[in-house]
């Protein structure tokens, strides 16, 4: 080449490896020695993890119980009939008996699951305020207009506005155990706190600043949402369990993904009980308050217990050793049409 | 990209609506303002540079005449009707009419290169009227002459005007007149008045419509954007039915949905399509575009930068004027190139000469042994000799200093004078003024060997022989003419005896021999080796003539010289009759010097499969020699020329005309090749020949009709008609002769006009539907530059006008290999690659909103985070493809150039088409399923490992969108396949940027500062902390890799293409180069005979040194180069190369 340091042009390009394009670099081929390899491991590691949550998916119990009441199954049907074409729905109660054989082994966790219903429409997942749910005072008297209809009644600001919150799943539950027949029923300690996620409970739901001490205070001057028989404050008894941060409002006002979808209601792991459900009969004293059946939904009771991948879902374990079965039979393609054209392609370096 | 911009201005004012506002206000804004922002840069950028080259040439200065005296100006400021002053190596701002010039005879001498690419002189010479009385600036300042002149227009050969002046009018014509763009050389000083400025010049109205030119692929970008609208509005279309639907089965009675707004399910189904169509809108790729200009930003800077296309001689760099044509560079399937200036230097060099049959030239010392390795002849001993002049055979001076052989003198001193050259010795050494640049090198040749010629008057000749001057009196000059293809000049020596000096065309000479020419043979065997070489021939000869003869002859000569009419064909005669039985005394080698590394630049792009055609002013047997020199031409190649095609292009319209009349275009597409295949063929047309066959000739017949003024709706009906068949038959005309020419493997167009070289350009590119490329250095080349795809311009001469209207330029025509086959072809799969990327990418991220749609009723709820949306193709996904799109190669520059092969997958569209691109799609629509039903199914009953929040709205999201981030970047990272750190930085470092910026957004502090603008507080950390989410991010990325790495394993190993083949022997060849290297390969000349002489295709001085200023009658030189003889004489019979058998 011409160009040397000494005598360089006025408008000579610079010698470096970036404007040369001569960057060192790693050209990497997809050679026989890594595409197989890959193949192979890859397999063998997915068969591995779906075995091990196959397995472990399997391990995991669930007892779960529709309690909607359809067509006069069990005995909330009363309560669905009752409650058929009026809103609000008047207060009703039934009950759910099961019995375990043997031990539920625990911690046993209380769903309810919903059917149907579709917490991810768009429409309803943005009625929300997320300021106000931080407990800041303004937004607590302007609602966000996404609240809307929500968002004023009567001329008062609604607490918690919008479609989601106006929506709380309200229908409670009680466990009582029956130790023997005949025995008297004792009520199994449901724990309540904690269901929901720290930051949730910690950060992103706040009460408004309290007014002389009060909370009923703070909230003054604003309405309930419609569909709520009492105010906010009075969600719970608990001043660390009321107002925006009730646990199970929280839990509700996370959206699910999909329309059907589970909501923990409590954990069992109190006295008796941390070592998961005794055999024994059962009751689940439901106070059925929420119409579900207007669009097809249907409510369910689930006890499970879980293990290090969560709940019980046999997806992923299955997905994982289709996966990786098909990675050791493609493997094996590959192979074969390597061997196959390889010799072909030294045939091609000898001819040239 | 306008109306992309646009549509998101569009996007933007929906989202303002609050029914539709599906996506936060920002998502889309904020890319929308960063995509603005840069091109807002970049064609300020662009701006400025434009300007400040505009301004310079607006700001060179000019004396002109104002208020009496000459004052300097800027061009800008010259207007018509301005007088100016010119000096020595001035450029003409505008087209002036001579007025006056500080040499004798109102000369003016001017360089056309810029014009039409010659370098050798023209003259012009003023009115004698204006010339005498206006010298002065006093005069000039009182200059009161009017002008009446022809209307601005293009032909740079004619000017017809008249000036009025002192009750006098006087023809004007082009010969007068300094064209715009010429610079004047050997005049001190002249004087002009300005016709046209500007705009009106010719060289201007010349040069053609600027062009707004866009690639091939950004024609298919808009198409494929436009698909993807259709799409997008089609699915959106769909998801507003579903929508719709679904509301009037489930949505009416979901009380927990209601909204206080009693609107119908179709109405919402229809606010839901607007909806949709936010959603989806990142479909269509917005930062597209701007990425797609910072790519070719960026590739015009590596070929700026680029050391191996800079010319150290003169220290000028390749530049990308363009800065959006790069990957068009990767698709070139025709090359028309100029010939001089382009692939010669236009250097005429003495290489060899043949005396009394024997060969002189080659490496010698003086005792006639060759050597491989000698030094220069030493000129000193010659006080006249030309420093410049190198030769090498030191046998020929022995022999010349020892005066044993007489030939040997004779043959010089015919070169020295036998000639038109002019001579200038005013200020120092001897400065040949030649009309050809092979006179000048003969004429210097000569002065180099003891014979130089000093001066000359109107009929006498001074030489220096050998350091005695003498002086001869020139009887007759018997000038060169292309018929007769041979000069004479007939002289009395001061001994007083006549003779005639004659060089010429072998061919021509040959027939005029003397039957007893012992050397005849020799000469010719050495004719015959000088070919070989590619050299231009020209054979001297004398003859000796009695005084009897010669006042016989000079009786007719005189006579014919004032013959009124057909002059020139009575001269030819009178030349002709004394023109014979000479007595030959060798013949000259002229080497017309290719530039460095032509011929292996285009065996090169030959053998990529590019075409590449010649398109010269110069005349025929100059153009085929440099076609055989620059190996275009080869020993077994046919040369077919215009006559030889004339009937098989007749047949064919005969064929197509039987078959189905002037509508044969919409019978299906015979392809029928005019010539057997599997020979190798080359075509040689002419300018002239290119009019008979391209245009229409005008008959009579449609003269009258044109005359006649329609009377009826019939007879305009019918006229029309005709019209139009006439049309379409000129239509079908082009067409055959483009076919034909295509199935030609190299293509030479002599005599062509720049009209012409622009309307070549135009029928390839308009019948074959093909890439093309121009290169040429000269204003003549500057509409075809225009015309053609991609216009290069070889920089670093001192004309600037086909560089200025290029996209490309270097000094060098061998760049030209490396900017297509390295620049170009990297441009083009990187631009590939890049786009193919970006839409796979945009449908993986996008389509899973639809998916989602099925799971959601249709709500036009969003799968991600409003903010991951926002800046997906912002940040997450952008700088890796980005990079690649700059980085990229798959094989090295070096391999690039030796295996010319790879360079195909452009010209044929394999890397970017409607297959790749809807495979693409299909690929990201794959993907996007992928990356949504697999959460889909962990997330369908799943609780999280500590039984809290399962399977929410927000961890779905997260566990989706860090999928895709992962996924997206390993596809880029697969696709690269060129990993330098910034690759492998960028690709990781996306993926980290995605994780750290999410933490952020997801964090306690921001959600406490903004409450409602970051709604995902915790999800990540609550998300990614679980393994099952883990589990399943990693499941779904295998799922989306492993099937494009088992698919490229699998066609690369079933059928690898080129690349991967050469990238797969990349070690290897890479020692085969480096031993290669070290052995010299040496390329042997092809053997032909062929037969060149040694002439510019115009008349030389000869008119004016005979005749002085008295005869008017003179062809200018400008008018023969440009106006093409052929056009102006269609019927001269054409210089048919002999084929020797």
């Amino acid at each position: 080449m011409t160009w040397s340091a000494a005598a360089r042009g006025l408008h000579q390009p610079d010698n470096t490896a970036f404007t040369q394009q001569r960057l060192p670099a790693w050209q990497p081929l997809l050679s026989a020695g890594i595409a197989l390899p890959l193949f192979f491991c890859a397999g063998l590691a997915f068969l591995g993890l779906g075995l091990g949550l196959y397995y472990s998916s399997n391990a995991i119990q669930e007892l779960e119980h529709d309690y909607t009441g359809d067509a006069g199954a069990g005995s909330c049907a009363a309560c669905a009939a009752q409650g058929q074409g009026r809103a609000p729905p008047p207060p009703c109660s039934c009950a759910w008996h099961f019995t375990l054989p043997e031990l539920f082994p625990g911690p046993v966790y209380l769903y309810y699951e919903l059917t149907g219903f579709y917490q991810n429409n768009r429409r309803y997942g943005v009625s929300r305020d997320d300021a106000q749910l931080s407990g800041l005072p303004g937004a607590l008297r302007r609602p966000a207009n996404e609240c809307a209809p929500y968002q004023f009644s009567g001329g008062l600001p609604v607490a918690p506005c919008g479609a989601v919150a106006n929506s709380l799943f309200n229908d409670t539950f009680s466990l009582w155990h029956q130790r023997r027949p005949g025995a008297p029923y004792v009520e199994v300690p449901l724990d309540r706190a904690a269901i929901a996620w720290w930051t949730d409970y910690h950060v992103k739901f706040r009460n408004p600043p309290l007014v002389n001490g009060s909370l009923a205070l703070a909230f003054r001057g604003t309405a309930p949402p419609p569909n709520w028989r009492r105010p906010v404050y009075e969600l719970s008894p608990d001043p660390n369990n009321t107002g925006f941060v009730n646990q199970d409002f929280v839990v509700w006002m996370r959206t699910a993904a999909l329309p059907t979808f589970r909501k923990l209601y409590a954990r069992i792991r109190q006295g008796n009980y941390s070592a998961g459900l005794p055999s024994g009969a059962y009751r689940v004293d439901i106070a059925y308050n929420y119409p579900v059946r207007a669009f097809g939904g249907h409510k369910l009771l689930v006890f499970s217990n879980i293990s290090w991948m969560g709940g019980k879902n046999p997806f992923l374990g299955i997905a994982y050793l289709v996966v990786g079965s098909l990675c050791i039979v493609v493997g094996f393609v590959m192979l074969a049409v390597y061997i196959r054209f390889q010799d072909q392609d030294d045939d091609d370096n000898d001819d040239e | 990209m306008a109306w992309v911009t646009v549509g998101h201005g569009t996007q933007r004012f929906l989202q303002a609506i609050p029914q539709i506002s599906t996506l936060a206000w920002y998502t889309t804004l904020v890319p929308l303002l960063l995509v603005l922002g840069i091109t807002a840069i970049k064609d300020l950028v662009d701006d400025v540079a434009r300007h400040k080259m505009d301004k310079e040439i607006n700001n060179r200065t000019c004396d002109v005449i104002k208020d009496g005296r000459f004052k300097i100006t800027k061009w800008k400021d010259i207007q018509v009707g301005d007088v100016i002053r010119l000096k020595k190596n001035d450029f003409v701002p505008a087209d002036i009419l001579l007025l006056s010039s500080s040499e004798p005879n109102s000369l003016c001498y001017v360089e056309t290169a810029e014009l039409d690419g010659e370098t050798n002189l023209k003259f012009k010479m003023a009115l004698e009227i204006t010339d005498q009385y206006l010298q002065r600036e006093d005069t000039l300042a009182t200059f009161d002459g009017f002008i009446e002149c022809e209307e601005p227009n293009n032909r740079l050969d004619k000017f017809t005007g008249t000036l009025f002046w002192r009750n006098r009018s006087f023809p004007l014509d082009a010969d007068k007149i300094l064209l715009r763009g010429c610079v004047i050389r050997n005049t001190h000083i002249c004087h002009g008045l300005v016709i046209f400025a500007g705009a009106d010049t010719k060289i201007m109205k010349n040069s053609g419509k600027t062009r707004f030119k866009r690639t091939k692929i950004d024609y298919l970008m808009n198409y494929m954007v436009y698909t993807i609208f259709v799409v997008l509005i089609l699915l959106s279309a769909g998801l507003a039915i579903g929508h719709a639907y679904w509301e009037a089965q489930v949505g009416n009675s979901s009380w927990y949905l209601y909204d206080g707004e009693n609107a119908t399910p179709s109405y919402r189904g229809f606010l839901n399509f607007w909806g949709y169509l936010i959603v989806l809108n990142t479909m269509v790729p917005i930062s597209l575009y701007v990425s797609v200009e910072i790519i070719r930003l960026g590739q015009s800077h590596f070929i700026n930068w680029d050391l191996q296309m800079y010319y150290s001689e003169k220290d000028t760099p390749a530049k990308a004027r363009t800065t959006t044509l790069n990957e068009q560079l990767g698709q070139i399937h025709y090359i028309f190139s100029d010939k001089t200036g382009t692939l010669t230097q236009n250097i005429m060099t003495f290489k060899k000469c043949c005396i009394n049959g024997q060969i002189y030239g080659d490496h010698r010392d003086a005792s006639q042994h060759s050597h491989s390795k000698i030094e220069q002849v030493d000129f000193s001993w010659n006080t006249f000799a030309d420093g410049k002049f190198a030769f090498y055979d030191h046998y020929l001076i022995e022999k010349i200093q020892s005066g044993k052989e007489p030939e040997i003198r004779h043959f010089f001193f015919l070169l020295a004078v036998c000639h038109t050259v002019m001579v200038d010795r005013t200020d120092g050494p001897i400065n040949y003024q030649a009309a050809s640049p092979d006179e000048g090198a003969l004429v210097t040749a000569a002065r180099n060997f003891g014979f130089a010629f000093l001066a000359r008057t109107q009929n006498t000749i001074t030489i220096s022989e050998l350091g005695t001057e003498r002086t001869y009196k020139v009887l007759a000059i018997l000038d060169f003419n292309s018929d007769r293809k041979r000069m004479s000049i007939i002289v009395r020596t001061p001994e007083g005896s006549i003779r005639l000096y004659c060089k010429g065309a072998d061919t021509v000479i040959y027939e005029r021999l003397h039957r007893m020419n012992p050397t005849k043979q020799e000469t010719q065997d050495a004719l015959d080796i000088f070919a070989s070489e590619t050299l231009r021939t020209l054979c001297l000869c004398y003859k000796e003539i009695e005084e009897k003869e010669f006042a016989e002859w000079n009786k007719k000569f005189t006579a014919a010289s004032v013959a009124s009419t057909n002059r020139d064909e009575a001269l030819d005669k009178v030349y002709e009759e004394i023109e014979k039985d000479l007595i030959l005394l060798g013949a000259t080698a002229i080497e017309d010097k290719l530039q460095d590394g032509v011929p292996e630049t285009i065996s090169k792009l030959a053998r990529a499969d590019i075409k590449i055609w010649v398109l010269t002013g110069d005349k025929k047997e100059t153009a085929e020699n440099i076609g055989f020199a620059c190996e275009l031409l080869t020993e077994d190649t046919t040369v077919c020329y215009g006559e030889d095609i004339n009937s098989l292009l007749h047949t064919r319209m005969e064929n197509q005309r039987n078959r189905g009349g002037v509508y044969a275009k919409f019978a299906p597409v015979v392809h029928e090749p005019f010539f057997p295949p599997g020979e190798n063929r080359a075509l040689i047309i002419t300018g002239s020949w290119l009019n008979e066959i391209l245009l229409e000739k005008k008959t009579k017949k449609s003269n009258i009709l044109k005359l006649k003024f329609p009377r009826t709706e019939e007879e305009r009906r019918m006229r029309t008609q005709s019209k139009r068949r006439l049309e379409a038959k000129k239509e079908q005309r082009q067409k055959n002769f483009v076919d034909l020419a295509c199935e030609c493997s190299a293509v030479i167009c002599c005599r062509v006009t720049p009209k012409q070289k622009a309307m070549v350009v135009d029928l390839v590119k308009r019948y074959k539907k093909a890439i093309t490329l121009a290169i040429g250095d000269g204003a003549n080349d500057v509409n075809m530059i225009k015309t053609a795809h991609i216009g290069v311009g070889i920089s670093g001469q001192e004309g600037m006008q086909a560089v200025m209207s290029s996209d490309y330029s270097f000094a060098q025509f061998r760049y030209l290999q490396r900017l297509l086959l390295v620049h170009g072809r990297w441009s083009y799969i990187r631009m590939c690659k890049f786009l193919r990327y970006f839409f796979y990418k945009n449908f993986a991220f996008t389509l899973v909103h639809f998916w989602y749609s099925f799971f959601n009723g249709y709500s036009a709820q969003t799968a991600y985070e409003d903010w991951f949306i926002t800046l997906y193709n912002v940040l997450y996904s952008s700088l890796p493809v980005l990079l690649m799109g700059l980085l990229d190669q798959d094989v090295s520059d070096k391999l690039s150039l030796r295996f010319p092969g790879l360079y195909v997958v452009g010209q044929r569209d394999l890397l970017f088409n409607y297959k790749r691109f809807f495979v693409s799609l299909l690929h990201g629509v794959l993907t996007s399923m992928v990356l949504f039903f697999i959460p889909l199914g962990a997330y369908l009953q799943t609780v999280g490992q500590d039984g809290e929040a399962p399977s929410d709205y927000q961890s779905f999201a997260v566990t989706v969108a860090s999928a895709l981030v992962i996924t997206v970047n390993f596809q880029i990272g697969l696709d690269t396949s060129y990993w330098t750190f910034v690759n492998a930085f960028s690709i990781f470092g996306s993926i980290a940027l995605y994780f750290g910026i999410m933490f952020d957004f997801h964090s306690a502090g921001i959600h406490v500062l903004f409450p409602s603008a970051f709604q995902f507080t915790g999800t990540a950390s609550n998300a990614l902390r679980q393994p099952y989410i883990w589990l399943t991010i990693i499941l779904t990325v295998a799922v989306c890799l492993l099937p494009v790495v088992a698919i490229r394993f699998l066609s690369m190993t079933i059928w690898p293409s080129e690349s991967d083949k050469i990238q797969k022997h990349r070690k290897r060849l890479k020692a085969e180069e480096q031993w290669q290297r070290r052995q010299n390969v040496f390329r042997r000349g092809a053997s032909s005979r062929r037969s060149a002489y040694a002439f510019s295709h115009q008349r030389g001085y000869a008119d004016l040194i005979s005749s002085g200023r008295s005869i008017r009658r003179k062809r200018a030189p400008l008018d023969a180069i440009i106006a093409d003889e052929g056009i102006a004489e269609p019927g001269a019979a054409e210089y048919r190369r002999k084929v020797e058998s």
